[in-house]
């Protein structure tokens, strides 16, 4: 049984539910209830929250009886990189413009995946930023400074 | 009468010059994103939507429309040339289409595929012009009781009949619910789970979550999967299918059809679905079923008119109820907001163009689909040799152009990336995204719907009970949990006599 609950998919879809729920609940209690006639802002986020609740209670039972494992095969860089590469275009975009944050974004995504050839990928930002300022900026109108240094 | 003017207005609107225009657009978009594998039409039309924004209503959503049914198209398309379903909807066509295309049949294959999609998308653009307004009309007589009744109905349906465990499914559409009214609240100013972030005041922006959920979390599992397995293409000679073969073929699209129409009403399943049951019927009524898996026509044919019907008969729901029964109708639905269109039984009146004339557009999409992919296959082909590694930089960057047109607003960016982070999480511990899609679109009117039953019965909740329609819908909604629930249940009891 030792660390049998660490792949334990349903074990850890009930405790994150649960968890959310009782967050979710917490939070309610700051808003009104109101009345059965006047429903107040808390009414409706605290009924979800009970549902998740029970839901997740299901699910923590299910887990520890049918111990059914987490598939394998994840890419913990993947799962890091890849919203990192977004924050970095979010950041970059306000600041330096969309060139900039769009070749950041292309270059850092790219190295999330498995293969990193540093020549296609540079090649593949190019075309993709010229692409998006002549669609979106020149085409499309969109309203994005090009290139600016803040 | 008055179907065929209304279809008659309906194509008046498709054929304007602009709305043509969006509609080709669309499928060709449709159909490219169909034939690559790794991206869906969810993605696409979540990463298109602000695009979107500057254009008319009506061609928005022809353009969208056209995404979705072309996708299925060019998922059919690799399905029998390259073995590898493009959308999950054409994974059955891989079983015989391969088989088909390995015997030099890849043409006759890929015309019957091609003629039964579009036969099953005219006979679901008139289903739509048939059933659609008196369904719209009865709508009217809803009250919020109704409203509310129905959607717990949609909702439930739809994740109770999903693949996957019932009580996960049905979790996420209460999460969704629940994500779905972050921001004030729109009755007492109340501002709910925004966290001192004055960019969550007006509610988790729809086109945030969809890319985060589909396009962010599913590259992020897309790179951790063992690579995909490429087979070689085989050529193309000779697309006529021969008499004999449009003799075999006749009647599975009928039957295929007819099945594709019956689950596209229903909420929750996936063209999948219909066409799995197309096939499991075709080869249950076939004098020789050994031929099945060995490239029989009927495995094509069947199952390619029931993705297409069932992909048009999602629209029923959506345009006469305002009730999604799919991620993708989830996404229409908003755009449909997003242009400042509310959804339900009133927009056949208010907005005849948008709807008869996307329904219009519907049957001419289908027609470009015919006339245009059959000759670019070889196109489509070559495309498939484009590799994953350069695929998917492209698709976040056009995912994060397009979040951060709707607000030039880097916060949405960067809650797009925790969503794919979270999305990523859930889909690995066996939750489904769409259901959480439709209760986030759900999430808003169906609290506003309860709010106001209460207010119209004084506190008392029996106002569902005592209202006709409501209690239908209600007592409809415990039916269809305990005709899907019970045989879980006593499956899991056999399970541990056994």
């Amino acid at each position: 049984m030792r660390l049998e609950f660490l792949g334990n998919k349903d074990f850890w879809a009930g405790l994150v539910l649960t968890a959310v729920g009782v967050a979710a609940v917490l939070i309610a209690r700051g808003y009104p209830l109101g009345t059965m006639i006047r429903m107040g802002p808390g009414y409706f986020p605290t009924l979800l929250g009970a549902l998740l609740v029970l839901f997740g209670m299901y699910l923590l039972a299910k887990g520890l009886r049918s111990a059914e494992r987490i598939e394998p095969g994840w890419s913990l860089r993947a799962l890091i990189v890849l919203p990192l590469s977004l924050v970095l275009f979010g950041l970059l975009m306000d600041r330096a413009g969309l060139v900039p944050a769009l070749a950041a974004l292309v270059i850092g995504s790219a190295a999330a995946g498995r293969e990193f050839k540093l020549v296609e990928v540079v090649l593949l930002a190019l075309l993709l930023v010229a692409f998006s300022v002549a669609v979106f900026v020149w085409a499309l109108g969109l309203p994005y400074p090009v290139l600016v240094w803040r | 009468m008055d179907l065929l003017g209304n279809l008659w207005y309906g194509f008046g609107v498709a054929v304007s010059l602009e709305n043509l225009a969006y509609c080709f657009i669309g499928v060709l978009v449709g159909t490219l994103i169909g034939v690559l594998p790794g991206i869906g039409p969810l993605a696409t039309i979540a990463m298109l939507l602000p695009i979107t924004y500057g254009v008319p209503p009506v061609a928005a959503l022809i353009m969208l429309a056209g995404i979705y049914y072309g996708a299925q198209y060019g998922g059919s398309t690799t399905a029998i040339l390259v073995n590898l379903p493009g959308e999950t909807s054409s994974v059955v066509t891989c079983i015989d289409g391969y088989q088909m295309a390995r015997q030099g049949r890849a043409g006759p294959a890929l015309a019957i595929a091609a003629i039964a999609s579009f036969f099953a998308g005219t006979v679901g653009t008139l289903l739509i012009a048939l059933f659609a307004p008196p369904l719209a009309e009865f709508a009217l007589k809803f009250g919020s009781p109704e409203y509310f009744a129905l959607m717990l109905m949609g909702l439930v349906a739809a994740a109770v009949l999903t693949q996957g465990d019932i009580a996960k499914s049905l979790a996420m559409v209460t999460l969704g619910l629940l994500l779905g009214i972050v921001g004030n609240d729109i009755h007492s100013g109340i501002p709910r789970y925004v966290f001192d972030i004055t960019e969550l005041s007006d509610g988790i922006g729809f086109i945030v979550l969809a890319v985060g959920v589909f396009a962010v979390s599913e590259i992020i599992a897309n790179l951790g999967a063992s690579s995909e397995p490429r087979s070689s293409v085989s050529g193309v000679t000779g697309l006529l299918p021969t008499r004999e073969d449009a003799r075999q073929a006749f009647a599975p699209i009928l039957r295929g059809t007819g099945i594709g129409a019956f689950f596209g009403v229903l909420p929750g399943t996936g063209p999948a679905v219909a066409s799995f049951a197309s096939y499991m019927l075709e080869k249950k009524i076939a004098r020789d079923p050994s031929r099945f898996g060995r490239g029989a026509i009927e495995g094509v044919a069947g199952p390619e008119a029931a993705n297409n019907a069932d992909a048009q008969c999602k629209f029923i729901p959506m345009l006469t109820l305002g009730l999604p029964v799919s991620g993708v109708m989830a996404l229409m639905l908003g755009a449909l907001t997003m242009q400042g269109i509310q959804p339900g039984p009133e927009v056949m009146n208010q907005r005849p163009d948008l709807f008869w004339g996307l329904i219009a557009s519907m049957w001419i999409g289908n027609l470009m689909l015919v006339l245009l992919n059959l000759p670019l296959i070889g196109i489509w082909v070559r495309l498939l040799t484009v590799p994953y590694r350069l695929l998917f930089p492209a698709i976040m960057a056009f995912a994060a152009i397009g979040i951060y047109s709707l607000n030039n607003s880097p916060f949405e960016i960067y809650l797009a990336a925790m969503f794919g982070i979270i999305g990523f999480i859930l889909v690995k511990l066996g939750f489904g995204m769409a259901p959480l899609l439709l209760g986030f679109v759900l999430g808003p009117l169906m609290e506003d719907n309860l709010r106001r039953s209460m207010v119209m019965g004084r506190g008392d909740p029996s106002i569902f009970f005592t209202r006709p329609i409501s209690l239908c819908l209600l007592v409809a909604t415990v039916l269809i949990l305990a005709i899907v629930a019970l045989p879980a249940i006593r499956r899991r009891r056999g399970d541990v006599a056994g």
